[in-house]
């Protein structure tokens, strides 16, 4: 009873407030981190240099007035923002955030396939969203998301097979452990994949240089250009959900999860005084940066020209690199 | 049933396509002010498109013809009002050449440096929000940082920041302040190393050069026949400067280049406003140090009254050729007719033949590309 409902819930219980809390919070770090970028200083009003604005602002969201367009359809209109965050939040269910089994809800035996098609659930919100709004801009938006969906999401999911022969598991704790007896994070191992991955993931988060669907200069926020109070909120924290889990995703497949550097290096043993959820955390947050870095420097690609990244450039290379792992793991 | 199926009228195709009539603007945020197009989109490919003008439209030519000559220098700073001086640089000679006012030559240096300083604050605004609307977000905020101390610099100058008034027919109402120049020679030092921080970000970035090479292509004919001028015209490879075709205030005494491109795409047009930063820095150089003490106000009549007759003056503008038509008919205090050649409006001529058969991500970029400024195109 104990095993079996009560620590698994209060798991789920602290994962969700914590992820929920943590996703505030980036749009804090996000905010301050493009200010420095910027050369200015960001919010500084609510509390001691703007800390209080992650509170500040779920909270002017949450009292502002639900609106929903005369014309838009309502139960689909409703429907997006929690299919877009939902599987955001799922996907949690499956990320160990340390070795011991207290860090992790479930390792289920085939987690990174959950993670892979849980995460292609949530664009079908932003999809909804596009049509259900019944107005031109969202529809436009809708249609660029569907276009970038199948241009990234197969050169991804490529990619991962060589990362998963590699491993020789789908387990999220097994290929950590994999990485344990190699001595080698993955990122040595597989550079090329880790690039990839770390592409498709900011085109799976419609983020920059790929935030085609929300757009604002050209489509005036894209999806949710009708949007907003909770309904928009939904959506903010699924976007910031997900990089979230690109940036824990990409942490554990490729730079060691919750492993020191060099894990089999004895001479290195005194960097296992800090525990791994502290390394985990501390990966995860280099990456959650370099997305917000990205962010502030690069143009937008135009949609066309993602595709045209996605299936002639990302895809061959992913193809290429499973021959590549394939042949190399036989000849071992 | 058979019988019925058969006399129905053939089926519609399952998937029918349909153009996509869209209305952007004038409340969108890439259309930089008021502008509104109808796009008909194929997709995401522009069809057709319409260009609405006349959303800030606020009669300055008529208003003028009942204010008297000065007060008109007060209503030009309204028609490109993030290029200000030259507006009024532009109406002040226009009337001096129908006055046949002589302008000391101090002032005309000022004016000079004035010009050239408008000139980088209006580049700098055309380059920020260019680089946003293609979605780089931090060039907007760094332009904006230099931008900043030009408005400084006009600040200390006259007291404005935007609609300067800063010029007066026969000359200027103010010598500068002591120090004034020694403050535009470190802007000048400042905006020297601050270009490459702008290149750094854009210039070899291969998104930018996708986003802009090949995009928005005219040719010099086009762009001639279509009446671009400025950037744009000289983006397609046309020379064509009124600073070096009809010098006016001193540009005859400076050394300059003017940058021409090759190809009239895109690309071409920010490299040549960026080339048109370190020509104008170039040019307040020079005159800065030749700058010649006397006087900064000419013999001018108490009464401006211009007598009977109409002239057309142009002078290069940030944005292109910016022209003032006047007639007087020598006894009203006021112009009997003024009219404005601005350059927004003959560049924004070439807005539809641009766009149409890009995407609908380009629209916003060529907008950026051609620079205008809707409270100089309504006027």
């Amino acid at each position: 009873m104990l095993d079996t409902i009560v620590i698994p819930l209060l798991k789920i219980a602290v994962l969700l407030n914590a992820v929920l809390v943590s996703v505030t919070f980036m749009v804090l770090l996000e905010r301050k981190v493009i200010a420095w970028a910027q050369s200015r200083l960001g919010p500084m009003r609510v509390g001691p240099y703007g800390v209080l604005q992650a509170i500040a602002d779920p909270i002017k969201l949450m009292i502002k007035e639900d609106i929903r367009p005369v014309r838009a359809d309502p139960m689909l209109f409703t429907l997006a923002p929690i299919l877009s965050l939902v599987p955001a939040l799922v996907v949690f269910a499956v990320v160990p955030f340390g070795g011991d089994e207290l860090f992790y809800v479930t390792d289920i035996n085939v987690g990174l396939l959950f993670i892979i098609s849980v995460t292609s659930i949530g664009v079908y919100g932003i999809i909804l969203a596009g049509w259900a709004s019944n107005s031109k801009y969202p529809l436009l938006a809708s249609l660029r998301a569907s276009a970038q969906l199948i241009s990234y999401e197969i050169a991804v999911t490529m990619t991962l097979v060589s990362v998963i022969l590699t491993a020789g598991t789908l387990s999220m704790v097994g290929i950590v452990e994999a990485q344990q007896q190699s001595g080698l994070w993955f990122a040595f191992v597989q550079p090329v994949a880790f690039v990839l991955v770390f592409i498709g993931g900011l085109a799976e988060t419609n983020r920059a240089p790929f935030d085609l669907p929300e757009a604002e200069q050209e489509l005036t926020g894209g999806f949710h250009t009708e949007y907003s109070g909770m309904r928009f909120a939904l959506f903010f924290l699924a976007e910031y959900a997900n990089i979230i889990v690109i940036s824990a995703v990409v942490a554990i497949l490729f730079w060691g999860g919750w492993l020191r550097p060099f894990p089999n290096v004895e001479a290195l043993a005194f960097l296992d005084l800090i525990p791994g959820w502290i390394w985990f955390f501390g990966k995860m947050f280099v990456f959650l940066y370099i997305f917000i870095w990205i962010r502030a420097t690069l143009p937008r690609y135009r949609y066309d020209q993602l595709m045209r990244l996605g299936w002639k450039v990302l895809i061959p290379i992913a193809i290429g690199n499973i021959v590549v792992t394939g042949v190399v793991k036989v000849l071992l | 049933m058979t019988g019925q199926a058969a006399a129905a009228p053939a089926a519609a195709p399952i998937f029918d396509t349909d153009e996509l009539v869209i209305n952007m603007g004038p409340q969108h945020p890439s259309t930089h002010g008021v502008l509104r197009l109808v796009l008909r989109l194929d997709g995401e490919r522009v069809v057709d498109a319409d260009v609405v003008i006349g959303y800030i439209h606020r009669g300055i030519e008529k208003l003028s013809e009942n204010r008297d000559w000065t007060q008109i220098i007060l209503l030009t700073d309204r028609m490109d009002y993030v290029a200000a001086a030259t507006n009024n640089l532009g109406y002040c000679e226009t009337v001096e050449k129908l006055m046949e006012i002589e302008v000391p030559r101090r002032a005309r240096y000022v004016r000079t440096v004035l010009a050239e300083l408008q000139r980088m604050a209006s580049h700098c605004l055309w380059l920020g929000t260019h680089a946003m609307d293609i979605g780089a977000m931090t060039v907007l905020l760094y332009a904006f940082r230099e931008r900043e101390l030009v408005l400084d610099l006009f600040e200390d100058y006259c007291g404005a920041r935007l609609t300067y008034n800063s010029m007066r027919i026969g000359g200027l109402p103010l010598d500068i302040p002591t120090g004034w120049d020694a403050k535009v020679r470190a802007f000048c030092d400042i905006m020297e190393a601050k270009i490459p921080e702008y290149e750094e970000l854009l210039t070899n970035n291969r998104i930018w050069l996708e986003r802009t090479r090949g995009i928005g292509v005219i040719s010099a004919d086009d762009a001639v026949g279509l009446g671009l001028c400025g950037p744009p015209l000289r983006g397609s490879g046309v020379y064509r400067d009124v600073r070096k075709d009809e010098p006016y205030a001193a540009y005859d005494e400076f050394e300059f280049d003017v940058p021409l491109g090759t190809r009239g795409d895109t690309y071409d047009r920010y490299l040549i406003r960026l080339e048109e930063f370190r020509q104008s820095i170039r040019i307040i150089r020079q005159a800065l140090d030749g700058l010649p003490e006397g006087p900064v106000m000419g013999k001018v009549p108490r009464l401006i009254k211009p007598k009977a007759g109409e002239t057309y003056h142009a002078i290069e503008s940030p944005k292109g050729e910016l022209g003032y038509f006047i007639v007087s008919d020598g006894r009203a205090t006021n112009p009997y007719r003024f009219r404005v050649r601005p350059p927004s409006f003959c560049n924004l001529q070439g807005l539809r033949p641009l766009i149409v058969g890009h995407l609908v991500a380009d629209v916003v970029a060529l907008i950026g590309t051609i620079d205008i400024v809707l409270g100089e195109v309504d006027r």
